[in-house]
């Protein structure tokens, strides 16, 4: 019983440590910056490489391109939505009803870097707030991929 | 560099759309109840709205009306609306498919879904006998997603033309891939985009028993059969991304407005040439595309035909209709109506279109430049510019009395424009 108590001491205070880190970390100038950069590169991979089809305030285009705004394939599993950067999607995408046809291209000659800013900017935008996208992260994806 | 030193000569010509367009309504009515801008003496009534995609539409000698819906609502992808004065009311659905194709031919009612074809026997009050035992008379056609719709007319000889959308954009190994080449003999044209001719009635025809009447053509939505020269007339929707696909060969304001949106008066046999050319509607040449080669200026497309008429590109022609009525003044008699969707790839140059064009034409022939003839469907000019149009029309169709039906895919509005005087 003692054990147990003093295990679950140790694990709350080894969570409040962890989030405590987590939020000085956060709220560090460097990470700041560091999420305005990547959200502000974003913008510009966004404007060259998807605005044509998702539309520059990603609402997307009826029956063709689906919107990016407050779906789950934005806002959801971050390793599905890099696949989709990677391999492209080829599939009838259903969202609120609506369904969307258009094939969208592989973007795999996209840098990690910019995947990964570009993905953060969506999820940052329109609207949409969600957790960043790392470089490591799309690097590992890519990785897997083959 | 190159295209710098271009760019001061292509401004000015990027203009003249705006201005064609600000010189064509110069004489609108302030927006009426149905929010449409239209020449003086016309007059828009919403006879119906949230209906679901209205696509296209077809309105019997009675002046009731059908009209298909791309998705189908409640398992009803067809629906048939009585008509009291100014206002419709849906009396009935059928057909469970979705799809666009909607035409009305000496007491048969033609639709499609985005694969087959079928037709409905209409009574003498223009109703149809048995809404759930149509005759299938084309089956098969190719829906691979992108350009799926089929839409049809009929001649005077018992014909009926379908199109097949091509499911690409511009025949690329990898479909809308940044700098991919086109397919060498692009295998995508032996069943799609182009039209196919059938028997209007004979039933479950396949690819095989109809005549491929016409190829190279990317994408056709709005077509109609023109009574004057007995022949059918049809809109290409051109290919998109110019500037995505090939940076280095295109500005974003070059692919905004380019390539132009067609007009082709066809006949058995002829090809509008995609993927390998498109229309410049400005250098008035057929340019080869960047996938086989092309630079932006070299021509090619030797044996295509020439388009009869050219629009500013990616405007999404969507309805055709050659106006026969005798209610609007002479001047529209035998003219095109021409839908259009409106367009998504000029960004992040500013959406354009959403009207509704008048395209003059004289003898069987068009006859000088195109005019807006119903404008304001989108809403707010921010609206418009961003794509966010509330409402996009897509079929057309001319009702008994002359009057011309517009439909809207976005909110399933039916508009019905009529000339007071």
């Amino acid at each position: 019983m003692k054990f147990i108590k003093s295990a679950a001491i140790l694990l709350v205070l080894v969570i409040a440590c962890n989030s405590l880190k987590a939020q000085v970390r956060h709220s560090s100038k460097s990470t700041k910056s560091h999420l305005a950069l990547s959200i502000a590169n974003g913008k510009l991979v966004y404007t060259q490489n998807c605005a044509s089809c998702h539309q520059v305030d990603g609402h997307g285009v009826q029956n063709m391109n689906p919107p990016l705004i407050q779906t789950s394939y934005v806002l959801g599993d971050k390793v599905k939505l890099i696949k989709i950067v990677l391999n492209g999607f080829n599939e009838d995408v259903e969202i609120n009803g609506n369904t969307y046809s258009n094939t969208m291209a592989s973007h795999d000659f996209l840098k990690d870097q910019e995947i990964a800013d570009v993905l953060t900017y969506i999820r940052h935008s329109f609207g949409n707030k969600a957790s960043a996208v790392s470089v490591a992260m799309v690097k590992s994806v890519r990785a897997t991929k083959k | 560099m190159k295209k710098n030193r271009l760019l001061p000569y292509i401004l000015p010509l990027m203009a003249i759309p705006a201005l064609v367009i600000s010189i064509a309504s110069k004489n609108p009515t302030p927006a009426d109840g149905a929010g449409l801008t239209l020449p003086s003496g016309f007059e828009a009534n919403i006879v119906a709205d949230n209906l679901g995609n209205a696509r296209h539409i077809a309105i019997t000698k009675q002046g009731d009306i059908y009209v298909k819906l791309n998705r189908a609502k409640n398992g009803k992808g067809i629906l048939y609306l009585h008509q009291t004065g100014d206002k419709a009311t849906v009396v009935s659905g059928f057909g469970n498919y979705p799809g666009t194709g909607m035409y009305i031919k000496d007491s048969y009612l033609y639709a499609s879904s985005n694969e087959d074809v079928y037709r409905y026997k209409l009574n003498d009050k223009g109703e149809v006998i048995n809404p759930n035992e149509p005759e299938r008379i084309v089956v098969g056609l190719l829906n691979r997603r992108e350009h799926e719709s089929k839409s049809v007319v009929l001649d005077n000889n018992g014909n009926i033309y379908v199109n097949v959308g091509a499911y690409s954009n511009s025949c690329q190994e990898k479909d809308r891939q940044k700098g991919s080449m086109g397919r060498k003999g692009c295998p995508i044209l032996d069943s799609a985009g182009g039209i196919w001719e059938f028997k209007a009635d004979k039933l479950d025809q396949h690819y095989g028993d109809g005549i491929h009447y016409a190829k190279g053509l990317r994408n056709v939505v709005g077509l109609d059969w023109n009574q004057q020269d007995n022949q059918l007339f049809v809109m290409q929707h051109g290919r998109d991304q110019l500037h995505d696909l090939f940076p280095d060969l295109y500005t974003t304001q070059q692919s905004a407005i380019e390539p132009a949106e067609c007009l082709y008066a066809l006949k058995e046999g002829d090809n509008a040439g995609w993927p390998y050319i498109y229309y410049d509607q400005e250098k008035h040449e057929k340019i080869l595309a960047p996938e086989y080669g092309g630079d932006g200026k070299k021509t090619a497309g030797e044996g295509t035909i020439d388009p009869v008429a050219t629009f500013p590109g990616h405007l999404a022609p969507d309805g055709l209709l050659f106006y026969t009525g005798n209610q609007f003044p002479e001047r529209y008699k035998n003219g095109a109506f021409i839908a259009f969707h409106g367009s998504w790839n000029r960004a992040p140059e500013p959406q354009a279109g959403y009207f509704v064009v008048f395209q003059p034409f004289k003898d069987g022939k068009p006859d000088g430049k195109w005019e807006v003839f119903a404008d304001g469907f989108a809403g707010t000019q921010a609206q418009k510019e961003s794509g966010n149009a509330v409402h996009r029309p897509c079929g057309l169709a001319q009702g008994p009395d002359g009057s011309l039906y517009v439909t809207d895919d976005n909110k399933g509005t039916i508009y019905k424009i009529s000339y007071k005087k």
